[in-house]
């Protein structure tokens, strides 16, 4: 009656591949998955995509949660694993059953980065999460903070958020500051997740096209032998084509 | 003072100031517990203790969030365990937690054996959900109000009727409401038994009529409170640490039934 337990501590059995990336912000792993994922479109494979923190009922909590600052460091873990959990169950291991290819923009590694900078404990947070499927790619994007901060104040998104500079921790008044000292420990985090995940580190302060390609190269020796599923027939074609071409 | 964590704990609180008793009241639904808190609060602050009684899903963060996940989403096992957990953290920080620093006594209707029974249930892996509420603070008491399956389908019937989570619909076990009531309080039930050796409950028949059991649940309550102080006096000050044994027996108050 009741399902095999999976854990994060082993690889997952299904058909599917699951692929993550990892980073503060302002190291552009959001970019470089955007561009990962129209490069796999284009070749007719078809990807779901998927981010954290996006699931209807907690982003609401969170939200209530946030506007009375009741959340203490262990209602905010417990609240991304829930949000987590439900994002699982409907978004990822489906596709990752029927073998299609799962794109997720941040992991667990993020909870396990920054719930453990906010105050709880790290070994608690790692067995909260044993649930998850263990990615079969985890890429991560290594930034100096300095270069982060530049990119956030001076391009896209010309605003740090609240939460994102830690804020609520009261490190410092100046939000950049704050940014400077809550990322600065999430990238210690980041070091140690590292290496004992054994994420693939990518350097972020290259140029986008030189990430995006080491990135493409990777992922495709990783896709050798990868039967993807699709429930369309007209693109069989892209999809032998694609088989056929061998990264250079 | 409460035994300190159930398992890795909270890093920023120092279990050691916990300076009240908490006490757990466990058991399937339709037992009785409600009223036995309520005439149990009652008696306790008659004695001149301060009392603050905590139920399962009430915390202001998740009720309305647990509410709608109940009408409408129906849950996998972890965000349903985990939306629980996530409640009770709120509850444990914000209500059970201050309340046992300033020397109160907590009664909790129910506590996470609850929510490990229910997991289990629907996963049949203990470790994963005592992983997860490895934060919870261990409580100086539990007492278990142990019904049969037999007689609790039929008080059940008689108070309010079976309704779809009690029953536990969501694990298709039965072909109605009634077969499904059986099997699954039957398989909480089960858990219950074995998690009372395990954890070392109270055991209290809950068939009796309910002034026997709340004779029983005084009875199993007094030893913890012995190692206070002496009731009837100063009657605002904070229960005092205990970090004492007893060396004697001090019965200077009784049971007001």
């Amino acid at each position: 009656m009741t399902p095999p337990v999976l854990t994060f501590e082993q690889p997952h059995p299904f058909p599917g591949k699951l692929i993550i990336v990892e980073g503060i912000d302002g190291s552009g792993k959001s970019t470089q998955l955007l561009l990962l994922k129209k490069w796999l479109e284009s070749r007719g494979v078809n990807v779901f995509f998927t981010e954290w923190n996006s699931s209807e009922l907690v982003r609401e909590t969170t939200r209530r949660g946030k506007k009375s600052k009741a959340l203490t460091p262990t209602t905010f873990s417990l609240l991304h694993a829930t949000d987590f959990a439900s994002r699982l169950y409907h978004d990822i291991l489906p596709p990752l059953k029927a073998g299609m290819l799962v794109l997720a923009d941040r992991y667990v590694y993020t909870a396990f980065a920054r719930d453990a900078v906010r105050g709880v404990s790290p070994s608690w947070v790692r067995k909260m999460y044993n649930f998850a499927i263990r990615p079969d790619m985890a890429f991560y994007f290594n930034v100096p903070i300095e270069i982060a901060i530049e990119r956030l104040l001076g391009g896209t998104r010309a605003q740090l958020k609240y939460y994102e500079a830690g804020m609520d921790m009261g490190l410092s008044q100046d939000l950049t500051e704050s940014f400077r000292l809550f990322q600065s420990r999430i990238l210690a985090e980041y070091d140690k997740i590292v290496t004992e995940y054994g994420l693939i580190t990518m350097d972020a302060t290259k140029d986008i096209e030189e990430q995006q390609n080491a990135m493409r190269q990777l992922v495709s020796e990783a896709l050798e032998h990868y039967k993807p599923k699709r429930g369309t027939h007209g693109k069989r074609l892209f999809w032998r084509r694609f088989d056929l071409r061998k990264p250079e | 003072m409460a035994s300190g964590y159930f398992g890795d704990g909270l890093t920023y609180v120092n279990p050691n100031d916990l300076k009240g008793k908490l006490i757990a009241i466990e058991g399937t639904d339709g037992v009785g517990r409600s009223t036995h808190i309520e005439l149990l609060q009652e008696w306790l602050e008659v004695q001149g203790y301060g009392v603050v009684t905590t139920g399962w899903t009430r915390s202001s963060l998740m009720s309305k969030t647990i509410e709608v996940a109940k009408q409408g989403n129906i849950l996998d096992r972890w965000s349903f365990s985990l939306l629980y957990a996530t409640d009770f953290a709120d509850r444990l920080e914000h209500q059970i937690i201050p309340a046992l620093r300033s020397g109160f006594i907590v009664l909790a209707d129910r506590y996470i054996y609850t929510a490990f029974a229910r997991d289990v249930v629907r996963s049949g892996d203990r470790h994963w959900i005592r992983d997860v509420f490895g934060f919870s603070v261990l409580p100086d008491l539990v007492c278990y109000l142990r019904i049969d399956v037999d007689t609790l389908a039929l008080r059940v019937i008689e108070s309010n009727g079976m309704n779809y989570w009690e029953s536990g619909m969501d694990l298709k076990l039965g072909a109605d409401l009634y077969d499904s009531f059986k099997k699954y309080q039957g398989l909480l039930i089960e858990e219950f038994d074995k998690m009372a050796e395990e954890f070392h409950f109270e055991v209290i028949d809950a068939r009796k009529p309910p002034e026997e059991i709340q004779e029983a649940l005084r009875e199993k309550i007094k030893p913890i409170l012995r190692n206070g102080r002496e009731p009837h006096k100063g009657p605002n000050d904070a229960l005092p640490a205990n970090e004492h044994q007893p060396s004697e027996d001090r019965t200077s108050f009784t049971s007001s039934l």
